[in-house]
């Protein structure tokens, strides 16, 4: 089953688990989303439990909380991350604030699903991965799957969760395929990492579409310099798992952190912090940091690939933690 | 305002001023006809050059479609249909003074005010220069962030104000746009500060596949305007003399210091979103082909004909020179050296700082991105 298919999967089983949820969001009904998520959901569950929404993401985002403090489960589709900046007030300082400053009264059990990411040629302002931007909200979960079964159980376990998640799926993932399980009661914990590949040499730790990225130079390392690289796919960047992360490096003595977005002050600006306290006896080597050039992302396909994290720039980054070639 | 074109007064403003109508204003019949009494503020000869932008736009949607197919052009959204509505307004700015603040779907708008064609191609082909203004032409580049433009446009009418100038900003969007709260708090500011805009909304039927009936329960986005303190017009979209009156009267109040107008520009948008949309999916054919009968290309050539402005063998020769207008600009673009490395660290700062300067310096050695 594909990434997509597997996000639908756990929209169609929570939709008809429990009447409170429904879905809203720009072209989620007749048009079956922008990115086709929610392709018959309409027909199935009809109007009410699906719903159009006119270009208002402050509006509807709004509307979410709202429904939510009532004990709702809104799930509320964004386009693309980048529209979700315009409804940033509402999703920062509402969604992630209510619970505690209503004195825990009354608690906001909002989904936000929305694909990050670039590489798709959708020039500067619409290729943005700024997941940074929201894990650093006290109050909200964020959580980025990499793989089908992930998406699956992520989403379902947003929905279920009586705090507001946000789900960045991702654009270059949603045609990966891969196991999935079909148990309607299958979560993926919130706050959980996962080992995406076991390795002794040095630790990669990424998060959505990075990880794709990764174990792809892991197997490209393993095959030509019998180096093996261990993989961390973090899942959730909100709350963070720090546990697996330092057992890894524990055992590898050298990290690299991944991310598509920019670096500075970002998710890897944090674990590089993190990893420094919690490994500081096992480090053999400065911790790495790789994510994008620091500029507005280009529009030409060359511009576009050079300036992101590609391949040939995460083995390098990989060979430089590993002291092989100068950082 | 009456129903159907009454004999307006000349000018048309007292007809305007009215509070808005549910019913468009139609000055040129679907069959070419003029509504009676009135005369036209375009010359011919005016006239003549808009109708060739209108056919050079549609010039352009057909040729760059094609070549998108090809994977020769990235993803862009075609103009058909709304011709008129870009056109007539337009043509009612002076590119000498006053500016075009787009959304994504008025090429030829830009071109009117001297954005260069070849510009288009190369924007997108993914070239940065794309959206680089030659020196004097007062346009803003596309704008792909729903409603964002419309801020930005009173901001720029302000500033025209501060310096002194009489000049007016015509701000496009669409009826998607519309549902944003950017586009209501910019329009509110206009209405208050009297800021020198003319916000242009296309209400071409549909955002993506979202029928306008579910962007709004209003029955005209015109009659917001009112509550914002100034004056909105529903005007017929496919019809070029009504668009460029309004559009007139409404840039003559900018100038005159009097504020902002709505005008909503009734249309229909007769080719998909972009290129990447399927349309079929949610268009019903029969009133696809219902509003291809109202194509405003076809009004406004049925009016030079009777006129004896252009005949059918003039047109076939206009339409082969704008053909090659097209390929030599197509031609231009494709020959334009690509972008390099180093551009992706150009112009992100007036002034860039040690880490991007560095970087952009090992990307000039041809270095990977670090
Ligand atoms: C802030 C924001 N939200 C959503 C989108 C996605 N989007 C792109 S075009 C579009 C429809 C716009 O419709 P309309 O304004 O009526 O213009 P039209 O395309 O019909 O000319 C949508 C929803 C976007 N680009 N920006």
């Amino acid at each position: 089953m594909t990434y997509r298919e597997a996000l639908r999967l756990a929209l169609r089983e929570e939709l008809a688990r429990d009447e409170r949820v429904f879905v809203m969001g720009e072209e989620v009904g007749v048009f079956d989303g922008a990115y086709k998520v929610t392709a018959g959901l309409l027909d199935e569950f009809g109007p009410d439990r699906v719903r159009d929404t006119p270009i208002s993401e402050e509006g509807f985002v709004g509307a979410g909380v709202g429904a939510a403090m009532l004990g709702e489960r809104p799930v509320v589709e964004i386009m693309t991350l980048n529209f979700l900046l315009v409804a940033m007030d509402q999703v920062v300082n509402h969604a992630a604030k209510i619970g505690a400053m209503f004195g825990g009264q009354v608690r906001c059990p909002l989904v936000i699903r929305t694909p990050n990411g670039a590489g798709n040629q959708l020039t500067a302002q619409h290729s943005q991965s700024f997941d940074q931007y929201f894990a650093h909200v006290p109050g909200l979960k964020v959580v980025a799957p990499a793989t089908p079964a992930d998406a699956k159980g992520l989403l379902k376990s947003a929905i279920r969760d009586d705090d507001p998640v946000l789900v960045l799926e991702n654009l270059r993932i949603y045609t990966e395929k891969g196991e999935v399980p079909l148990d309607p009661e299958h979560l993926t914990p919130i706050g959980r990492a996962r080992v995406a590949r076991q390795g002794r040499d040095l630790t990669i730790v990424a998060h959505s579409y990075a990880v794709v990225r990764a174990l792809a130079v892991a197997e490209k390392l393993a095959r030509e310099r019998g180096l093996e690289a261990e993989v961390i796919d973090l899942r959730s960047l909100r709350p963070l798992d720090m546990e697996t992360v330092a057992a890894s490096v524990a055992k590898t003595n050298r990290a690299l952190c991944v991310e598509e977005g920019w670096p500075t002050y970002g998710v890897t600006a944090e674990l590089a912090a993190r990893v420094q306290h919690a490994c500081f006896d096992d480090l053999d080597a400065p911790v790495e940091r790789l994510g994008m050039a620091e500029v507005p992302l280009p529009y030409a396909k060359s511009l576009e690939t050079a300036a992101l994290p590609n391949e040939a720039r995460l083995e390098r980054a990989a060979l430089a933690t590993l002291e092989l070639v100068p950082a | 305002m009456s129903r159907r074109a009454p004999a307006p007064p000349a000018p048309p403003a007292q007809a305007l001023a009215e509070p808005a109508s549910l019913e468009p204003w139609t000055l040129l019949a679907p069959d070419g006809t003029l509504a009676e009494g009135y005369r036209p503020s375009l010359s011919d000869e005016e006239l003549l050059a808009a109708f060739r932008l209108m056919l050079l736009s549609r010039t352009v949607d057909q040729r760059a479609f094609s070549l998108q197919r090809q994977g020769r052009l990235g993803t862009f959204s075609t103009v058909e249909g709304q011709e008129a509505s870009v056109v007539g307004s337009a043509f009612a700015l002076d590119p000498a003074r006053d500016w075009v603040v787009p959304q994504y779907r008025e090429l030829p708008a830009m071109l009117r005010q001297g954005y260069p064609l070849t510009r288009f191609f190369l924007y997108f082909r993914g070239h940065p220069i794309g959206n680089q203004m030659p020196e004097g032409v007062r346009v803003l580049p596309f704008q792909i962030s729903l409603a964002a433009q419309i801020p930005h446009a009173v901001g720029l009418a302000w500033g025209l104000r501060q310096q002194g100038s009489d000049a007016a900003v015509m701000t496009y969007f669409g009826d998607g746009a519309s549902s944003e709260g950017d586009a209501h708090e910019a329009m509110n500011l206009a209405g208050v500060r009297r800021a020198p805009v003319v916000f242009l909304l296309q209400n071409n039927g549909w955002a993506i596949s979202t029928p306008v009936a579910k962007q709004t329960a209003a029955q005209s986005f015109a009659l917001r305007a009112p509550g914002y303190g100034f004056p909105g017009v529903l005007v017929d979209g496919n019809d070029l003399f009504a668009v460029h009156e309004a559009a007139r009267w409404a840039v003559e109040r900018a100038r005159a210091g009097e504020g902002p107008t709505l005008i909503e520009a009734r249309t229909y948008r007769l080719g998909p979103h972009n290129t990447a949309d399927d349309p079929t999916r949610y268009v019903d054919p029969d009133e696809l082909r219902a509003r291809r009968e109202l194509d405003p290309i076809v009004r406004v050539r049925a009016y030079l004909r009777a006129r004896r402005l252009l005949s059918e063998a003039e047109e076939e020769q206009l339409r082969s020179q704008l053909m090659d207008e097209v390929n030599a600009a197509v031609a231009e673009a494709e020959a334009h050296p690509a972008a390099d490395r180093r551009h992706i660290f150009e112009h992100v700062y007036a002034d860039p700082p040690p880490r991007v300067r560095a970087q952009r310096e090992r990307a000039t050695a041809g270095e990977e991105v670090r």
